[in-house]
C-alpha cells in the first residue's frame, strides 16, 4: 500500500474553493454551464476522497501524506514554523474525508433543482465544503480553526435565503449558538498556544507537549463544549432540530451528515489528542451527556410529527452515541464512535435527501398527513426503509456495526450506560417503525394523487448513499482497520 | 546642543502640505484661470502619490529632525498608511464630494492638512510637537464635518464635535503639563529616563496627569465613556469624512498611544495599566451592545468602530513588542475593511441618496457586486475566515493572551460575537428581501462609476489578500514596531 499524496489532500479542499471562485465569474443565467461545472467538481471531490481513503495505509505511520508549507514564521509572536499550511491525515480523518466526498456528490445533484439564485447557492455550499475538507486534513491549529469557522460562515445565508419554515429564526439561532461555541474554542486555542510557549501552532508539536494537569482539566471542557455545540452535545443541541428543519435539502444533508461530525472530530483532535489527561478526567461527564442526549433525542423524536424535526432529534440521539463511545476510553468504544460518525453521516444525508425530494412536491412534512405512500412512491419508500433500518441498527447495515462497537465498549466501561444505550436503540426502532407503518403503508390518501416518485438525480444520489450503507454493513473491515489502528496507536489514554 | 535640521526628513509632510495649499489656491482662482472642477482631486492625488514615494524612500532612515520629529520604520509605516487612506478616499468619493459638499477646495485642502497632522502624530518625539499634530488633525476635521450640503445634521455634528473636542484637548494639555511638571521635559526620551529614576513625591501629580492624558486620547479614539460625540459626528458628517474619522483619525491616535505608552510613559506602567484595561472592557461592551439598536448605517459603523477601539486598547494595556506588532497588523486590516465598507456605502448613496439600514433591501439583486463588498467587509469586521478580520483579530487576541490577559480576550470574544449579530442585520436586508424603489423610480440592476469600481475593488482585494496571506503585512508591522522597543 502507498500513502496518500499530500497534494491530493491539498487538492481536496482547493477543488471546492476553486469551484466557488470560478462560479463567481460565470453568469447566473447559464444554468447548463453551472450544472456542468458543479457536476465535474462534485465528481472530482468524490473520486479524490475515495482515493485518499483507499490509499491510507493502516499499517503505516500515524499521520500520512504530511507536508507543510510555511505561512508565517519568526515574526511578532510567532517562532519557527509559526503558522504553516500543514496537511496530513490519520485513519479517523481518512474516514471523515471519505464521508464528505460521498455526501457532497448527491448533495450537488439534488441542488440542481433549485430555481432561485442557484449560482449563489453553489458558491456558498462549496465554500462550506472546502471548510469541512480543510478541517479534516489540516494539522496546524490556526489553519484548522480557520477552516472550521469557514464551514460555519455560509450556513446563515444558506438557511436564511434558501430554507423553509421559520428559516430566519432557525438560521439566526444556529449561527448564534455555533459562534458561542467558537468563543470557547478560541479561548482554549489561545490559552494552549500561550501555555505551550513553542511559538508554533503545529498540532503534531503541540501533541508532544506535556501540559499541566490542572490546565488540561480547565481547558478540555472548553474544547469539548465548544466543539460539542456543533456536534449537538446535550444540552447545547437545541439549534440542531430547528436548523435542520429550516435548511434546504443539500444543506441539511451536509450539515447533519458532515458538519456535526466536525464537532466530534474537533473534540478528538484538539481535545483528547492535545489534552489527554483532561480528556480522561472529563470522559465520564462526556459519557453522561452523551447517553442523556441519546435518550432525550430518541424520546423527543417519538413526539415529533414533522419528518425533518423527527430526523433532527434522531440526529441528536445518534450523536449522543458518539459521545458515549468517546467516553468509554477503550479502543472498541472509540472505534464505534468514529464508525458511528461515518454511518450516521451517510444515513442522515439519505434521510434528508428523501425528505427533500418529497417536500418539494407535497410542501408538507407532517407524518399523520401521509399514508400508503409505498404505492405512489415505491422507490422513495425503499430507500427510506434502508435509511431507517440503518438508523435503528439492523444487522447488515452500517448502523449496526457502529452501534455494536459502542455498546460493547460501553458495557465494558459502564454496564449501566450500555444498558441505557440499548434501550435507546429500542426507542429508535419504535419511532421509526411507527412512522413507516403510518406513512408508507395503510390506505392511500387520494390527496397525494399528484405526487411522482423522486427524480433521477435523487435516485442516483440515494443509490450512492444506500450503497455505502450496505457496503459498510456487509464489509466493514476497510473502515474498522483504519480507525481502530489509529486509535490504538495514537490516542495515549485509550486502553484495550 | 546641536540640532539636526535635515528638512528632507520631513519631505512627505511638506509635499502633502504644499499640495493642500496648491489645491486651495487652484480653487480660489478657478474662475480666473478657467480650471476644471476635476483638477482639484487630481492635484491632491498627484501630491499624495509624490509623498508616498518620498516616504518609501525614507523607509530605511533612522534619524530625528531637530529632536522634534523621529523618522524611523514606525513613522514610515504610518506615513504610508495615512497617505494610502487619503488616496483611496479621494478616488472613491470625489463624485460624492462634488455633489454633496460645500466649499470643495477647502474640503480637499483640509483633508490633506489633516493627513499631515496624522503623519506628524506618528512621528513626533516631543509632547509639544505631538500636541500640535493632534490639533492640526482635529481642527481640519472640525471644519470638514460641517461641510455637508443641505444637511442640518452636519452643522449640529460639527458643533458637538468641536465643543467636546475642545474640552478633550484642554484635558490632554493639562495632563501633559503635569507630566512635564513631574519629569521636567517634553522630550520622550528624557521623560522616560526621568520616570525610570522615579520620585515618589510626585506620584499624585503623575497619576492625575496620566488620567487626564488617557481621557484626552480616549476622546480622540472615541473610547467609552468619552465617545458621546462619535455617533452624532459620524452621522452628520459627509460620508468620506465619516470614513476618515473611523480610519486615519483612529489609527493616528493609536500611533500616539503606542509612542507614548511604549516609550516615555512605560516606566509608569503600574499607574496606567489598570485604567486602560478598564477602559478597554467598557469600550468593547458598550460599543457593541449599543450598536445592536442602530438603524442608520453610519451610526451602526460608528458604534462598531467604538467596539473595535476596545480591542485595540487591549493591546496598549498588555503593551509589548508582540502586542504592538499585532496592533499594527490589526490596524491595517481594520482600515482596509472599514474603508471598503464606507466606499461601498458612498457608491450606494451616490446612486440612491439613502443611508438607512432598511434601505439596503435587495441590494444583492440590484447590485450583487456592491452587496458582496459590503458583506465581506462586515464579515471581516466580525472576524470571519478568509477575510482580513480573522487573521488580524486572531493574532491580536493571541498576543494579548500571551501577555497574560486572557480575561480581557474572553470579554473581547463575547463582544465580537455580539457584533456579528448586528452585522448580520445589514446582510439580511441585502440578501433576504426583494428590492424596493431605489430612489430613481426603478429597481433594476445598476453599476458603479469607474472610480467607484476602482476604489471598492482595490479595498475588496485588500480585505481578501490580508485574509488569505497576511504575512507581508505582519512582517512590515513587526519591523515598524521594533524601533519603539530598542
Amino acid at each position: 500500500m502507498t500513502e496518500p499524496d499530500a497534494l491530493a489532500l491539498v487538492a481536496v479542499f482547493l477543488i471546492p474553493l476553486g469551484t466557488a471562485l470560478l462560479l463567481m465569474v460565470v453568469p447566473s443565467t447559464e444554468r447548463s454551464l453551472l450544472i456542468g461545472i458543479t457536476a465535474l467538481s462534485g465528481f472530482a471531490m468524490f473520486v479524490l476522497s475515495v482515493m485518499i481513503f483507499l490509499q491510507y495505509d493502516f499499517e503505516g505511520a500515524q499521520f500520512q501524506g504530511v507536508r507543510a508549507w510555511t505561512y508565517m514564521e519568526n515574526v511578532g509572536l510567532l517562532g519557527e514554523n509559526g503558522i504553516q499550511l500543514k496537511v496530513g491525515i490519520d485513519g479517523i480523518a481518512a474516514a471523515m474525508v471519505l464521508l464528505t466526498g460521498i455526501v457532497i456528490l448527491p448533495g450537488t445533484w439534488v441542488s440542481w433543482k433549485i430555481q432561485d439564485r442557484m449560482k449563489d447557492f453553489f458558491i456558498l455550499l462549496y465554500i462550506l465544503t472546502a471548510g469541512v475538507f480543510g478541517t479534516f486534513v489540516m494539522l496546524d491549529m490556526f489553519v484548522w480553526f480557520l477552516f472550521y469557522e469557514m464551514a460555519l460562515l455560509p450556513m446563515y445565508l444558506l438557511i436564511a435565503v434558501w430554507g423553509s419554515t421559520r428559516k430566519e429564526y432557525g438560521a439566526m439561532k444556529l449561527m448564534i449558538m455555533l459562534l458561542a461555541g467558537s468563543i470557547l474554542i478560541f479561548t482554549a486555542i489561545f490559552a494552549v498556544y500561550a501555555e505551550a510557549g513553542l511559538g508554533t501552532f503545529d498540532l503534531t508539536q503541540l501533541y508532544g507537549v506535556q501540559f499541566d494537569e490542572n490546565f488540561q482539566k480547565i481547558y478540555f471542557p472548553m474544547i469539548a463544549i465548544g466543539c460539542g455545540i456543533l456536534a449537538a452535545l446535550f444540552p447545547f443541541h437545541s439549534w440542531s432540530p430547528d436548523g435542520h428543519a429550516s435548511a434546504p435539502t443539500a444543506v441539511s444533508m451536509l450539515h447533519a451528515g458532515v458538519l456535526m461530525k466536525l464537532g466530534a472530530f474537533g473534540i478528538i483532535r484538539l481535545g483528547f489528542q492535545m489534552l489527554p489527561e483532561g480528556g480522561a478526567f472529563w470522559a465520564p461527564g462526556l459519557m453522561f451527556l452523551g447517553i442523556t442526549a441519546a435518550l432525550y433525542g430518541a424520546i423527543s423524536a417519538l413526539r415529533q410529527t414533522d419528518l425533518k424535526l423527527m430526523t433532527g432529534f434522531s440526529s441528536v440521539s445518534h450523536m449522543g452515541y458518539v459521545m458515549v463511545g468517546l467516553g468509554t476510553l477503550n479502543v472498541i468504544g472509540w472505534t464505534g464512535a468514529v464508525l458511528q460518525m461515518f454511518a450516521h453521516g451517510i444515513m442522515t444525508a439519505l434521510f434528508f435527501l428523501l425528505i427533500g425530494g418529497m417536500y418539494d412536491q407535497a410542501h408538507n412534512r407532517d407524518i399523520p398527513n401521509f399514508s400508503g405512500m409505498a404505492r405512489q412512491m415505491p422507490v422513495w419508500t425503499v430507500f427510506f426503509v434502508i435509511a431507517g433500518l440503518a438508523s435503528l441498527g439492523l444487522p447488515g447495515m452500517s448502523g449496526f456495526i457502529a452501534e455494536l462497537h459502542i455498546f460493547i465498549g460501553a458495557f465494558r466501561a459502564y454496564p449501566l450506560v450500555g444498558g441505557l444505550a440499548v434501550l435507546t436503540a429500542a426507542i429508535t426502532a419504535t419511532y421509526l417503525l411507527r412512522m413507516f407503518s403510518q406513512a408508507f403503508f395503510g390506505e392511500f390518501n387520494d390527496r397525494w394523487e399528484h405526487l411522482r416518485d423522486i427524480t433521477l438525480a435523487e435516485k442516483c444520489g440515494a443509490a450512492v448513499l444506500a450503497g455505502t450503507i450496505l457496503l459498510m454493513g456487509l464489509w466493514p473491515s476497510p473502515w474498522v482497520n483504519r480507525i481502530s489502528t489509529t486509535i490504538a496507536e495514537t490516542i495515549p489514554l485509550v486502553t484495550l | 546642543m546641536d540640532l539636526n535640521f535635515r528638512y528632507e526628513l520631513l519631505a512627505p509632510e511638506i509635499a502633502v502640505a504644499v499640495t493642500a495649499v496648491l489645491v486651495m489656491f487652484a480653487d480660489a482662482f478657478r474662475n480666473e484661470l478657467k480650471l476644471k472642477r476635476n483638477l482639484l482631486p487630481q492635484i491632491s492625488l498627484l501630491g499624495l502619490a509624490v509623498a508616498l514615494v518620498l516616504s518609501l524612500m525614507l523607509g530605511n532612515v533612522s534619524d530625528d529632525f531637530a529632536r522634534l520629529v523621529q523618522v524611523d520604520e514606525f513613522t514610515t509605516f504610518f506615513r504610508v498608511l495615512f497617505i494610502a487612506v487619503t488616496l483611496i478616499l479621494i478616488i472613491g468619493s470625489h463624485e460624492y464630494i462634488d455633489r454633496h459638499v460645500n466649499h470643495v477646495g477647502e474640503f480637499y485642502g483640509l483633508l490633506l492638512f489633516s493627513t499631515v497632522g496624522a503623519m506628524l502624530m506618528a512621528g513626533a518625539r516631543d509632547l509639544i510637537t505631538a500636541y500640535l499634530a493632534i490639533e492640526i488633525l482635529s481642527f481640519s476635521l472640525y471644519v470638514t464635518v460641517s461641510l455637508s450640503k443641505n444637511d442640518p445634521r452636519s452643522g449640529e455634528a460639527a458643533l458637538k464635535y468641536v465643543l467636546l473636542g475642545g474640552v478633550a484637548s484642554a484635558m490632554l494639555l493639562y495632563g501633559l503639563s503635569f507630566i512635564y511638571g513631574v519629569t521636567g521635559s517634553t522630550q520622550y526620551t528624557e521623560i522616560s529616563s526621568a520616570l525610570s529614576a522615579g520620585n515618589a513625591d510626585f506620584e499624585t501629580a503623575l497619576i492625575l496627569g496620566l488620567a487626564l492624558v488617557i481621557a484626552g486620547l480616549g476622546f480622540k479614539a472615541s473610547a467609552v465613556p468619552f465617545h458621546m460625540w462619535t455617533p452624532d459626528a459620524y452621522e452628520g458628517a459627509p460620508i468620506p469624512i465619516t470614513a476618515y474619522l473611523s480610519a486615519t483619525s483612529k489609527a493616528a491616535t493609536f500611533a500616539l498611544f503606542l509612542r507614548w505608552f511604549a516609550g516615555p510613559l512605560l516606566p509608569a506602567i503600574d499607574h496606567w495599566q489598570w485604567i486602560l484595561a478598564l477602559l478597554s472592557v467598557i469600550t468593547m461592551v458598550v460599543g457593541n451592545l449599543v450598536a445592536l439598536q442602530q438603524h442608520n448605517i453610519k451610526r451602526l459603523l460608528a458604534y462598531s468602530s467604538i467596539g473595535q477601539v476596545g480591542f485595540m486598547l487591549m493591546c496598549i494595556t498588555a503593551i509589548s513588542e508582540q502586542t504592538g506588532s499585532a496592533l499594527l497588523l490589526h490596524l491595517v486590516g481594520y482600515l482596509i475593511t472599514n474603508l471598503a465598507i464606507f466606499m461601498a456605502v458612498i457608491a450606494f448613496y451616490n446612486r440612491t441618496g439613502k443611508e438607512e439600514i432598511a434601505e439596503f433591501k435587495g441590494l444583492a439583486q440590484t447590485n450583487p457586486y456592491l452587496a458582496l463588498v459590503i458583506t465581506s467587509g462586515l464579515f471581516s469586521l466580525a472576524g470571519m475566515p478568509l477575510l482580513a478580520g480573522f487573521v488580524t483579530k486572531f493574532i491580536l487576541f493571541q498576543s494579548v493572551v500571551s501577555a497574560g490577559y486572557l480575561w480581557l480576550v474572553v470579554v473581547a470574544l463575547v463582544a465580537s460575537t455580539v457584533s456579528l449579530y448586528y452585522y448580520l442585520q445589514v446582510i439580511k436586508q441585502m440578501y433576504l428581501y426583494q428590492p424596493e424603489d431605489d430612489g430613481n423610480g426603478s429597481n433594476e440592476r445598476w453599476s458603479l462609476t469607474v472610480t467607484g469600481y476602482l476604489s471598492t475593488g482595490i479595498l475588496f482585494v485588500g480585505v481578501v489578500w490580508v485574509g488569505v496571506y497576511a504575512t507581508p503585512f505582519y512582517e512590515f508591522a513587526d519591523k515598524a514596531i521594533a524601533p519603539l522597543f530598542t
